[in-house]
Formats: C-alpha cells, structure tokens, sequence
C-alpha cells in the first residue's frame, strides 16, 4: 500500500495526521484552518479541520461529520451536497456522524449553521477529490487531464467514453491524503442533486425501527439507573433514608455529592426501588410562580443594554400624530422533544464509551472528561440518532449523571429521564416582557420605535422597517431568572416577532391601513417585501378584507439567522368558549440557495406546526424551582387535531450562500395567530399561550 | 413472582419466564431487545410506545406483560415481510413523513391498528384516531398524508 500525503495547505494537527494515517485504504481529503468558501473563515467553525470524507475500495464513500441527524435532515442534505461535487450517486454516501473519535471536532448542532457553515466545506472537499481522481485517472488512462470527465463515480474518457476507469479501481491498494487547495466548485446551471427533492435517506432506518436512538443501545449486563428527583429542580440533597430498599435482590445503589441513584437490570425493580427511597431536600424560598413573573421581572431592577439606535426618539414621540404604548407577555416553554435525554455508558479500562442523546457530541466529551477529572480521550461519545433537540439537548446533564454511575459500577449503564425529569431538568425559553412605544406621523408612517425586552435575548429584535427615530435595549440581570433557560429553536426570536409584529398591527390600524400595505409602506428591503408579496400572491390577500363572522386574516414579518419569512394565516375564533383553530398558513422565505426543498418544507411545516403550541397552549407552569408541568397532559403541544393546511413559497438564489431552515419559519406564529385573531373578532391579545380565556377576556374588553 | 407467560410476538411463539407484572414496554425493549417501540412519556400520553394486541393498537408503557398472554403482539419491527415493507412504512416513506423519526414507529403501529378495525375510515376520522400520537417535529401532515395513501392502497 502507497501512502500519498499532500497537505499543501494549512496545518493539519499532528495527532489528526497520525489518525488519518490510521484510516484503511482510500482516498481521503480533509477540509483544513483558513481556507474561505464564500468568505468563511470562522475560528470556531474550523478549529482542526472541519470535516472530511473517503472514497474507500469499493467505491463507497464515508463522510465524517461532527453534526448530529436529530430530524432536521442534514444526514440528507449533506450527501446530497456532497454526491454532487464529487460526481456519485446519492446511495454511494454512508454518514458518519458525531462520533468523537472518527469525526472531526464540531462545536454542535444549533443555530441554524450546519447548512450556511458546514455544506460549504463539504462541497469543497468533495470537488478536491472529485479532482484528486481526475488527476489518478489521468496517469492511470495515460491521457491529458483535459480530456476527461467525471460521471457517477467514472472517470472517462470524452474522446471515447469506454476508454474510463472508476473510482474504486482507482482507489484500489491505495492511501492518498488530501487537504482542500482550491477546488473548482460547480456553477448552479451544472447541479444534478443539489437544488433537487430528495427523500430523507435515513427513513428506511426510521420506519422500521432499526435507527439507533441512543437508548436503544442494549449491553449485555446493562444496568437501568433511576435517579432520587427533588420537587424544585433548584434544591439540594440534605440525606437519604435507604432502609426500605436493602432487600432488593440484584439493586446496586450510587452516591455522588447530590446524585443518589439506584440500579437493576430491569427498570420496573429500579423504578419500584426509587420510588421507596427517601430522601429530605433542602429547597429555596420561591422567588415567583408563571403568574407573577412578568411584575416579578419589571421590579427587579434590569440593567439595559442597547442592541440598536438612530436619530431620536424622543423628539420622534413629540412629533408623531398617533403614540401606543403597549407590552406584550411570554411564559416559559419547554423543549418536549418526544424522546427524554437519554445516555448509554460503559466504563471499560480506564475509559467511557457513550451513546448520548446530545446536540454536542465534543460539549459532551470535554463536559464528562471534565465532571469526572478524566482526560478527553477517556471519553468516546459514539454516533446515534437524536430524537428531537430543538435547542434542549445541548447541556448534557445526562450524560454526566450516567458517567458518574457508569464510572462506579462494573456493568454498563442505562439512564432515559422520565417525562417529569425532562420538564424538570428542562432549560425553557425565557419568560419575558416586551415594552414598545412608537408613534406614526402625518403621513401614516412609523415615526419613532422605542423597544425593550426584558429577560430574553434580541434575536429577531432588530428593526427591518424604516423608521427615522429608534432604539432597541434589552434589559436583564443575572440570576433573575426562577428556571433554567436556555436556547430553544430560534432563541427569543419568537417573543420579539410576536410583540413587534403585533405593535406594527396596530399601528397600521391606527393608521386605517390594511396591516400589508402599512407594512409595504414602511418597507425598503427588497429581502423583506419579496417574501411578504410572495405570500400575500399565494395566501390570496385582500386589502381590508372582512370574513364571515368569527373568522380572520393575519400577517407577520420576521428576521432569523440572515432567513426572511412572511408568513399569513387564516383562524377561526369561538367567541363564546374563545377557542381558536388555525385553519390555513401559508409562509414564504428567502433562504438563499436551498440544497433540498422537500427537506426544507418539512423544516418550515415542522416549524410552524411546534410554534402553533407556543402561540395557542405551551405555558409552563411553577412556583419557584417547583415546575409544575410535568407531561404532556399538562402541558400541551400541537397535535393532529391542531395542524392547518400549510403551504410554503421558497425565494430561492441557488448562486448565493445556503441559509439554515430549521429554525426561522417557527418565529412568526404567535404573531401571526395573534394578528389573525384581532382581524376576526377585534380581541387583541397582549400575552402567549392565546388560551381561550385570554381570547374571552380579549373579545370582552375590545372586541366585537 | 416469576409466571411463564406465553405469547406470539411478530408471529414467533414466545414463552418468556417473567414477572407477570412486568412494564410490557419494557419487556419489548430489554427482554427482547426490540427497541423499534420507544419510551416518551410513560403515562399513555405521547404514543410513541405503540405496539399491535391481537391486532389492535394499545400503549405498551400502559401495560403489564401478562395482559398479553396467549395474545398477538406485533411491533414495528414485525410489519414487514422480509424486505418487503408493510404499505403504511412504504407511505412513510414515500411522504417523508417524518422528521427526528422518533415517534415515527408509535405513529406506523396506531395507524395500522385503526384502520384494522375499521379500513373505510375518514380523513377526519383519521385524525381523531391519530390524535394521541405526538410529534414534536411536526410532521402531522405528512402523516396524515402517508396514513390516506396507505389506507388507499391496503384497501385497494
Ligand atoms: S411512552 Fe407510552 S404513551 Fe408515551
Ligand atoms: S418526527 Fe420527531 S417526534 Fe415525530
């Protein structure tokens, strides 16, 4: 076996370099620091290098990526890319995904970038090796480089196309390395798969249950751990009483600081087991409950901090012929993908080997190495699928719970939170208040914006209207917060598109303007109206239009990771129990260039049918650290019963960046929902969830 | 206290020496090592556990595995005939209906439960019979899409 290793450019680390050399036979080319595709460059993006893929003997081609499949379907997405550049068909790609120790490192799923940031590399890479076997092929044919051409894995001959030689044969008893020079990508006009439907690749796996979740990992001699919960997620354990427990056959049982776990190969025993434990907790004082946090927020005295400013508002307000001064409201929501955080471990030597439910396979191996004091490469987090992540499962919490266990006893270990653990431990969307005031001026224009959200972040904050006089702050204080929260798809943004959205409706209304053409009028982005036509053409709008009773049109704009959606809605309201149903929603994007659409609509109609739940039921429920909504009977997510008719325009540029999908079509709903209520029956609703009786108290204090 | 329980599970003859109490979900899961039937809620509120009982769907995180003695279970993985799939997962498929595939097997399993006890059922039907299952992903349309299609099919 030869070894080729041609690393022109940019530095490999050594210990990559010893790993590649690791690798069976193929040809492997690795994307290196510092080389910019559409001027990515990004440290974090490319710390070592970033991804990388091999062409082995038979032809078939791995791709080794840190991302993880957790539904959004980049696993699809991202063979489709890579099939593309490098000339195989799409089933040739076997994805390795999220192993810590066959993929390159990855700072985690989130945020919408595995399209924006990661396709690109992919691309990349696969166009070097498209052109590392142009290059073996030509020596191997003996014929000019010129002449030949690449398709479906042959490389051929254009003078006389049976003159060709595969990759396979090409790769054959061979090792070649290649770090990504500077590879000609194809132009758009040239695209095969990218820009094409394509099916999801990992569904033959999904329907009939052989995906591997990561607890469907069963060891031989595993043990199932339950683990002693306190009430409030906050408290601490003072002691416990295991007296009632000692005759159990087969239960082992850990401690560890506050970590009390029982053990048993079957989980009914360990259920049982946990069960009869007691233990005394030390809890905090409630600081607040869902109730009284919005009051509990405004007087804990937040530090303000500007996002955006420009010209003055407060001469703006002094000459504006309309001000509203409104807030709007937003309870805490929790993640509830359908599988619970979940981590399969097995202490071995010296070392863990782990299957976690985790959106940071690498976050995960260092959070572990670090919670246990050993070194990294003591911790291998293996690939699984995830079911569901949305923001949730990036804080590991889990996995270093079994780890601690893991690390105590001799056999492998197995830890599925419950339902009430998942809400418990949950990391919720913020709670938060949004003030706005703003005024309109004699022309029906905004005159002057003055926006302040407090306890959440300004993601989809920022003005996209034209407005002279404005100033965006967010307001907060550490540790203000009586829950965890964290990241949960499209941070804050929903809360801010809700209450902007809802504010600009009103404006419109006090301008006696339809809510579209007041917004075309105080539009320029061409990235904004595009999208807002787009839908209006399809949803079938109609200035000023009024429906029979009880049913109403909304609109709403939004801005998410560099992604603008228009999105409109139609909805029924019972004005007597104050039920609403969303009927129709249509929504538009303009993403850049899309890879799969098929995938991408899934992405937006997933998006729109999660944000229904936070716009119409989705409320945490809690006293202090105490949550109180503990499963789905209590706390309630959209169902079947509960999706619209939805339909999807995409503005496409296949020239231009890819952008993430994931998350944006999920930031409009409630203010669409909301919108689309007040044009129904004139309730307009200031907080989320639009429970019925908020929309009866609404229709009671403004409707009609 | 240890029973032997017999049963069939996709079509074999099973006898399994348990606990006549044992948590049926999680006898699929461990015992026979079919982890196809997820865990969600444990409390029959998500769907995702859903397996076949002489044919029709019940919440296996419901039940204890000597309500099944002398039945017929059938989990996702006993739906297709060696390569050839069952028309509700072909549907899934071909709809791509699904996302994080985690509630996908639960969805499968209740759909073709119901339309085994009733094969002429409605779009609305369908969609009430449906509404115990979750997705978290949103996939209910395609769902629903996959569910008529196949429904289509099984009856043609
Ligand atoms: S796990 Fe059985 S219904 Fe949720
Ligand atoms: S596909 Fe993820 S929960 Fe249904």
């Amino acid at each position: 076996m030869k070894t080729y290793i041609n690393e022109t450019d940019g530095p490999v680390n050594k210990d990559r370099r010893d790993f590649l050399k690791k690798l069976g036979c193929g040809v492997v080319v690795v994307f290196s620091v510092g080389t910019p595709i559409y001027g990515i460059t990004r440290k974090s993006v490319l710390e070592d290098f970033n991804a990388y893929l091999r062409v082995k003997e038979d032809g078939r081609v791995d791709l080794f990526t840190g991302k993880v499949e957790m539904g959004q379907g980049v696993c699809t997405s991202l063979a489709q890319v890579l099939a593309e550049e490098l000339e195989v068909a799409i089933d040739k790609v076997d994805m390795i995904m999220g192993d810590t120790e066959l993929c390159p490192f990855d700072a985690g799923t989130w945020g919408s970038m595995t399209t924006p940031y990661h396709d690109p590399l992919i691309r990349a890479a696969a166009a070097e090796a498209r052109e590392v076997f142009i290059k073996m092929g030509a020596e191997k044919l003996g014929i000019p480089q010129k002449r030949l051409k690449v398709e479906n894995g042959v490389v051929y001959d254009t003078a006389d196309r049976n003159n060709n030689v595969s990759y396979a044969e090409l790769t054959k008893g061979k090792k070649v390395i290649k770090g990504v020079a500077k590879p000609k990508l194809k132009g758009s006009s040239d695209f095969r798969i990218i820009g094409k439907p394509v099916l999801r690749l990992d569904a033959m796996q999904k329907v009939t249950g052989k995906a591997k979740y990561a607890g469907d990992v069963t060891l031989s001699g595993m043990l199932h751990a339950r683990i002693k919960r306190p009430e409030a997620y906050n408290a601490k354990l003072v002691s416990v009483d295991t007296s009632a427990i000692e005759n159990i056959n087969g239960l082992e049982t850990v401690r560890d600081g506050d970590l009390f776990a029982v053990l048993h190969e079957s989980p009914d025993v360990a259920q049982q087991a946990i069960v009869k434990v007691k233990a005394k907790w030390d809890t905090p004082k409630a600081k607040t409950d869902d109730v009284k946090v919005f009051d509990y927020f405004k007087d804990s005295n937040p530090e303000e901090e500007e996002f955006e400013s420009g010209g003055n508002v407060e001469e703006g307000r002094s000459n504006s012929t309309v001000v509203l001064e409104e807030e709007y409201y937003d309870g805490y929501k929790a993640h509830a993908s359908i599988e619970t955080h979940t981590a399969t471990a097995e202490y071995k030597d010296g070392k863990l080997t782990m299957w976690v439910s985790t959106q940071t396979p690498f976050g995960t191996r260092r959070a572990v190495a670090e919670a246990l004091g050993l070194p990294q490469d003591k911790v291998h987090i293996r690939q699984s699928f995830l079911g569901g992540g949305f923001g949730g499962k990036i804080y590991n919490q889990q996995a270093i719970e079994v780890a601690k266990i893991a690390t105590k006893v001799t056999k492998p270990v197995q830890l599925i939170w419950s339902r009430k653990e998942e809400f418990l431990y949950d990391r919720f969307r913020p709670a938060a208040v949004v003030k706005i005031s703003s005024g309109i001026n004699t022309e029906g224009k905004i005159n002057f914006w003055n926006y302040n959200v407090l306890f959440a972040g300004d993601r989809g904050a920022k003005l996209f209207y034209e407005v002279p006089n404005y100033k965006g702050v967010t307001s907060s204080r550490k540790d203000t917060h009586p829950l965890q929260t964290g990241a949960w798809r499209a941070p804050s943004n929903s809360t801010n598109t809700f209450a902007r959205e809802s504010h600009i409706d009103m404006l419109a209304n006090a301008a006696k303007m339809d809510p579209v053409e007041f917004r075309l009028k105080c539009l320029k982005n061409p990235r904004v109206i595009k999208p807002l036509k787009a839908v209006a053409d399809k949803f079938g709008w109609k200035p000023n239009m009024t429906l029979d009773s009880g049913r109403g049109w909304g609109v709403a704009l939004g801005e998410d990771v560099n992604v603008y959606v228009a999105m409109m809605a139609e909805v029924e309201v019972d004005r007597i129990n104050g039920d609403v149903k969303v009927r129709r929603v249509v929504c538009s994007q303009d993403m850049g260039q899309v890879v799969n659409p098929q995938g991408t609509r899934l992405q937006v109609e997933g998006g729109i049918t999660m944000g229904l739940g936070y716009a119409l039921t989705e409320h945490v429920r809690f006293e202090g650290g105490k949550v109180k909504s503990l499963n789905f009977s209590d706390y309630e997510i959209a169902r079947f019963s509960t999706t619209p008719e939805i339909e999807t325009v995409f503005i496409d540029d296949m020239d231009s960046q890819p952008l993430g999908g994931g998350e944006p079509s999920i930031i409009c709903v409630g203010a669409v929902v909301g919108n689309a209520i007040y044009n129904a029956c004139g309730a307009r609703l200031y907080q989320m969830p639009f429970t019925p009786e908020r929309v009866l108290a609404a229709i009671q204090k403004g409707g009609m | 206290m240890q029973n032997v329980i017999q049963f069939k599970l996709n079509n074999q003859p099973m006898e399994l020496k348990v606990n006549g109490n044992a948590n049926l979900l999680w006898v699929i899961r461990y015992l026979l090592q079919l982890t196809g039937t997820k865990y969600g809620c444990g409390t029959g509120d998500c769907g995702a556990c859903t397996v076949l009982v002489n044919k029709e769907p019940i919440k296996a995180c419901m039940a204890y595995i000597e309500d099944v003695e002398d039945k017929e279970v059938i989990t996702i993985e006993g739906l297709a005939k060696g390569e050839d799939l069952h028309p509700m997962q072909k549907a899934f498929i071909e709809k791509d209906a699904m996302q994080c595939g985690f509630c996908t097997p639960g969805m499968i399993v209740n759909a073709i439960g119901l339309l085994n006890a009733n094969p002429g059922l409605s779009p609305e039907e369908l969609k009430k019979g449906m509404d115990q299952n979750l997705c978290r992903c949103g996939s209910y349309g395609r769902i629903l899409a996959a569910i008529s299609e196949a429904s289509e099919r099984m009856n043609g």
